[in-house]
């Protein structure tokens, strides 16, 4: 049988971002699957000798749009270790709050990004017009929809007011209503399950062996979340991560739809139990040493690494992102795929480039 | 009356502009606020815009992020497949100069340094509500190349002369 590459992306209607991937075929079946990196890429760690500790705050941020509030936080928290700041209470409240509302918006976008990758466009508007009453309330809190930019040096720049607080409940109790009636939708239509159960299979132990994070990682059954690090306000809050045993497309769409109720939870529990106090602590001097931290993203596992020598600037900031852990089982699932399932397994990975390449 | 296919065409580029989007290097904010103008809450396909995926179909190209050196080629493709007229639209700090990565070792600076660009959007990220304005100043572009077109070639001509431009500079 004589192979044939078709290349996927880097512009491609089904993806937002420049992703490419070489894919080769028999038939319609593909064989292989060679990814070509860097089309994203900025050099955003070189920038940390350019820009001092706390201008780096906004340099990470940028690192990935969606989730930029968790880089930041991941980020600050290695500073603030360094330079043994406590950060007050009210702050680690607060930032749970913002970062819970970005991996439900996260999600939310991928369910969307992910029902019109097999043409179904009806869900994919659905989700994104429930997906608005959270750009609304970043809106609303913090000045601007995606980047909110909240997290300083030493803790959160802005505060919410109890009015601010009770009308993030009341929209996500509307946000819920909404979601509970698509979670109908979605998970239990023939034409969804046709595409997504029993496709792109990753196995439990592929999975731990390819180091595959987040929602893939836990698709394929295993209960890994960086959150029970008890980072931040994560200690006293009552959350467990969500598990599907079966590994497919359908499985790791499942456990990002189930993950966006366990957000809202955690925003409900923390606006519950924040505590009152200062929103920052004071900065001196420098920070000096180096230290590694792991927060969880929407997408998985993030780890910092940032060394300093005690001057204004970092001397090195080393970023491991979720999405390049989960090339591997993409490339893993792709062969034996047919051709018109390619968007979909690619999607279920929830790929971001500018994550990946930085 | 005789079928006009010019004049139907060019009132078809106009009344329902298609758009081609490119994540140039972009971090995702510009690129999720673009699709957000496609959902209920702002919803430009009831004015006809819709989101395309091949150049060759498209009038206004959609550009957000920095331009890296990897990008360029695939850009300035992008570009020479659109027919003419075309207009360009540079979105966000990152697809004006380069923004906050503008001194990073791989980034070669904003759209304008690889392709001619009409509409800047300033913001990090632009509101959708920017973004839709912007295709409509875009639009009012559009209009005057089709008006200026009635010359044979004079739109090419047009824009190899910025090309040119922008690539010498």
């Amino acid at each position: 049988m004589t192979r044939s590459i078709i290349p996927f992306g880097p512009q491609h209607p089904v993806l937002p971002e420049p992703l490419h991937l070489k894919l080769a075929l028999e038939d319609e079946t593909v064989v292989e699957a060679v990814p070509a990196l860097g089309y994203v890429h900025r050099g955003l760690e070189g920038l940390a000798t350019r820009r001092d500790y706390s201008q780096m705050v906004y340099v990470v941020e940028r690192v990935c749009g969606i989730c930029s509030c968790i880089h930041a936080m991941c980020y600050c928290n290695c500073i603030e270790k360094l330079m043994s700041i406590e950060v007050p209470r009210r702050a680690q409240f607060l930032r749970v709050i913002w970062s819970e509302l970005h991996r439900a918006h996260s999600h939310l976008l991928w369910l969307g990004l992910f029902a019109d990758s097999f043409g179904f466009e009806s869900l994919f508007m659905a989700l994104w017009r429930v997906r608005e009453r959270v750009m609304d309330i970043n809106e609303a809190t913090a000045g601007n929809r995606v980047i909110v930019s909240t997290n300083i040096i030493g803790g959160v720049r802005r505060d919410l007011s109890r009015e601010q607080m009770n009308s993030i409940l009341k929209d996500i109790a509307i946000m819920e209503k909404e979601l509970k009636n698509l979670y109908d939708t979605m998970m239990n239509d023939y034409s969804v399950k046709k595409r997504t159960v029993g496709k792109g299979v990753l196995s439990k132990e592929q999975a731990h062996a390819l180091g595959a994070a987040g929602p893939t990682l836990r698709g394929s059954g295993w209960a890994q979340d960086a959150r029970q690090l008890a980072y931040e306000a994560f200690d006293e809050l009552n959350f467990a991560p969500v598990v599907e045993t079966d590994g497919d497309c359908y499985s790791r769409t499942k456990v990002r739809f189930r993950e966006v109720f366990q957000s809202f939870d955690l925003v409900r529990q923390a606006i519950g139990k924040i505590p009152e106090g200062e929103l920052a602590a004071k900065v001196k001097g420098n920070p000096e040493g180096e230290i590694t931290f792991r927060v969880e993203q929407p997408r998985g596992e993030l780890f910092y690494y940032v060394r300093c020598d005690g001057s204004n600037f970092p001397e090195r900031v080393r970023i491991r992102t979720p999405t390049f852990a989960n090339i591997p089982p993409l490339l893993a699932i792709l062969p034996g795929a047919q051709l018109a399932d390619v968007p979909v397994i690619t999607l279920t990975i929830d790929p971001c480039i500018s994550c990946t390449e930085r | 009356m005789k079928f006009d296919l010019k004049k139907w065409i060019r009132t078809g580029s106009l009344k329902s502009p298609w758009v081609l989007h490119f994540d140039c290097g972009s971090c995702n904010g510009c690129d999720i606020e673009t699709l957000a103008c496609l959902t209920p809450v702002h919803d430009v396909e009831r004015f006809g815009i819709i989101n395309v995926g091949n150049p060759k179909h498209a009038d206004v190209l959609l550009v957000s992020g920095t331009v890296n050196h990897r990008n360029k080629v695939v850009l300035k493709n992008l570009y020479d497949q659109m027919a003419h007229p075309k207009a360009v639209i540079a979105l966000g700090a990152c697809g004006l100069n380069g923004g906050i990565f503008h001194d990073a070792y791989n980034v070669v600076g904003g759209v304008d340094k690889v392709i001619p660009v009409d509409v800047y959007v300033p913001g990090c990220p632009p509101k959708p509500e920017a973004i839709i304005d912007a295709v409509v100043v875009a639009l009012g572009k559009l209009k005057g190349m089709l008006e200026n077109e009635d010359a044979p070639g004079a739109g090419e001509k047009q824009a190899d002369a910025e090309r040119d431009k922008a690539a010498n500079a």
